[in-house]
């Protein structure tokens, strides 16, 4: 178990640069997500890490040790492949004891330390098959067993879940978090999704085009989020042009056109001064209000319902504010608010957040 | 007609062609060959159809034919190795290179366009007594009459891995391209060297493309008479040229089938035990 750091690390592609200056401080013991769309450069900095691919400036520490001249099989790391990655030819037993070959462990341990990986994977009975006589799901368990048997110092995965169907997705991400948990291995976790990243992670990085944009728990990177594309990325949010037109203490009042005047909690606004701003509402925050719903303590409007998306607990209504078009997610008691009618919504001014204004 | 008798036709229809070409090319002539192997060649050179069993008596008691099919099966497998020793690594560079892998099938591919006899002559103008490599020697003064390299065992060979060698490294080209290459960097993370992944992931998993490749090329070898004919010396004659021999020079067809039949169940044998250990298919897939 060791702490990972990146200083300044970039990489470059002939004239394409896919990260560019990253410090990352990852702490030992951690679970890491690097979170962010597609080509973002999330795998590229996992496989820098893992020594698969050589930083073109920069330096990675694993465990206070400089790594960027160590080769991949001398840094002790467990690597879990989106595909898998399990060798067709041998065994459970033989694709999960394959790393024990290469470290001092006395051959007589070697059994008992592969069953005790599979016990911790609860796949006990397994070991004779051929990894293409187990289910997805449990070839993804294996290359988790292969990975952690060797005690890593480092746990890395690359989108581990994304091959997985929804159920099965679910049931992994508990049990990824358990073993985790369990075995307590600095865990860096690469995913897309961010429902992913939120339910399992102590730190989430943020990345957008091969940059970082915010570091946090998934409460701070949900709730305070740093940039526009945060607060887009993680869940739906509405994003309204603001003036701060003054600071209290604990709260900051945002001048929003279509609200009025919306005092933020101050904890929330990091770094936002008078002038120009930005308010976050985001769309699980924006209620529509039936009649004679009690609206106190929340800053209410009159608005038309445009479109609505049913999707079974919740329902996802765009609705329209004057010329301002907005997203509200809200749960359902009774049924759902027609397309076409108006209706009064509302938010606590508590739950938004401000970004800095262009 | 039901639908299911329909289905079940259908494949049939669309392989009658080829399985018509196959019976009329292949087929008959082996029946006609096998046949002829009993039939019997007179002194006056008439052939007497009936079922003897000479030609088949001294194909198979003959030492002379024995020797020289035992030693037409030691070129082939020292060719194979020679193929394959050569070939993997430059299958294995194939396999890995980025970008330019298209131009390098491409340069593997060239030796094709030209016709096998002409690229096994093009020996001769380099180690021929006044070929390129004897004039070079004797230019720079390290010999002063010119060497005969050609016409022995080893120019035989040197010419089968040069019409052979395509083959092995297309097949095990194959086979390596489809081999994820996240196998070897889970090797390498687990510990491994290059060396040791390789050794333990990567050559395992292309041995059935090793294979397919060793037996084109050892079929391939075993029954080529134009190498030896063209290359070897006379005592390097291979099995299919006492084929030949027989044929064409003496027009002995029964004795000629006799021979052919046996090379024949002989490279049969062997594909038989391929087939029963790795299967065909891997083999189709090197072919295409
Ligand atoms: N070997 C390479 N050569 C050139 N460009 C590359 C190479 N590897 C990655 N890239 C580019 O670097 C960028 C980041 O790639 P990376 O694989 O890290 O993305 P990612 O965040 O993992 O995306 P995804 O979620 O799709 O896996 C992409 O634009 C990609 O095209
Ligand atoms: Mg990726």
């Amino acid at each position: 178990m060791s702490s990972v750091h990146l200083n300044n690390i970039v990489k470059r592609f002939g004239n394409f640069t896919a990260v560019h200056p990253t410090d990352l401080t990852i702490p030992e013991g951690d679970f890491v997500t690097l979170l962010g769309p597609s080509g973002c450069g999330k795998t590229t900095n996992l496989r820098m890490i893992a020594g698969l691919l050589d930083p073109t400036e920069g330096e990675i520490l694993i465990g206070g040790r400089r790594m960027n001249d160590v080769p991949i099989h001398k840094r002790n790391l467990g690597i879990v492949f989106q595909n898998y990655a399990l060798f067709p030819h041998k065994t459970v037993a033989e694709n999960v004891g394959f790393g024990l070959r290469y470290r001092d462990v006395p051959k007589s341990e070697v059994p008992g330390r592969v069953q005790a990986a599979l016990d911790l994977v609860q796949l006990p009975d397994v070991g004779s098959r051929y990894p293409k006589a187990l289910s997805g799901g449990q070839q993804q368990r294996i290359a988790l067993a292969r990975a952690i048997v060797i005690e890593p110092e480092v746990l890395l995965l690359d989108e581990p879940l994304s091959a997985l169907d929804a159920n099965l997705r679910e049931d992994m991400r508990v049990e990824l978090k358990r073993i985790q948990h369990q075995i307590g291995v600095t865990t860096v976790f690469v995913t897309h999704d961010q429902s992913e990243a939120l339910a399992m992670s102590d730190r989430i990085v943020v990345m957008s085009a091969g940059r970082v944009e915010q570091v946090g728990t998934p409460e701070e990177v949900y709730n305070t989020p740093a940039s526009t594309f945060v607060a887009n990325f993680l869940g739906a949010s509405n994003i309204l042009p603001a003036r701060c037109i003054g600071r209290d203490p604990d709260k900051i009042r945002l001048q929003v056109p279509q609200f009025g005047v919306v005092p933020v909690p101050g904890e929330r606004a990091p770094g936002v001064g008078e002038g120009a701003a930005k308010l976050v509402l985001r769309a699980e925050k924006l209620t529509l209000l039936g009649d004679g719903a009690d609206a106190t303590g929340l800053i209410t409007a009159q608005a038309t319902v445009e479109t609505v998306d049913y999707q079974g607990q919740t329902v996802r209504y765009f609705v329209r504010l004057g010329d301002t078009p907005l997203q509200a997610i809200n749960m359902i008691d009774t049924r759902p608010f027609a397309a076409g009618s108006t209706v009064t919504i509302g938010f606590r001014p508590q739950d938004c957040a401000a970004l800095q204004g262009e | 007609m039901s639908v299911e008798a329909r289905e079940a036709r259908q494949p049939w229809i669309l392989l009658s062609p080829a399985l018509g070409a196959v019976t009329l090319l292949l087929f008959v002539p082996l029946l006609f060959i096998l046949v002829y192997s009993f039939w019997l060649r007179t002194a006056t050179g008439a052939d007497l159809a009936g079922f003897y069993l000479d030609n088949w008596q001294e194909a198979l008691s003959d030492p002379f034919y024995r020797d020289i099919l035992l030693g037409t099966l030691r070129i082939a497998a020292i060719t194979t190795l020679v193929c394959a020793l050569m070939g993997y690594p430059a299958a294995y560079f194939i396999a890995r290179s980025r970008g330019n892998k298209a131009i390098l099938l491409l340069l593997l591919m060239l030796p094709f366009w030209i016709s096998y006899i002409i690229r096994t002559m093009s020996w001769i103008n380099i180690l021929g007594v006044s070929g390129g490599l004897n004039t070079f020697l004797i230019a720079v003064g390290l010999v002063d009459e010119p060497i005969q390299m050609l016409y022995n065992q080893t120019t035989v060979i040197l010419g089968l891995v040069h019409f052979l060698l395509p083959f092995m490294v297309l097949n095990i080209y194959v086979s390596l391209e489809g081999i994820d290459t996240n196998l070897e960097d889970a090797a390498n993370s687990l510990g491994a060297t290059r060396w040791q992944s390789f050794l333990q992931v990567t050559l395992p998993l292309s041995l059935p493309g090793l294979a397919a490749g060793g037996l084109l090329c050892f079929v391939l070898g075993a029954g080529t008479y134009i190498t030896p004919l063209v290359l070897g010396g006379p005592r390097d004659a291979m099995f299919a040229n006492l084929v030949f021999e027989a044929i064409i020079t003496q027009l002995n067809w029964p004795l000629g089938s006799a021979l052919s039949l046996m090379l024949l169940v002989v490279l049969g044998a062997l594909v038989l035990i391929y087939n029963r250990y790795l299967g065909m298919a891997q083999l189709m897939k090197g072919l295409g």
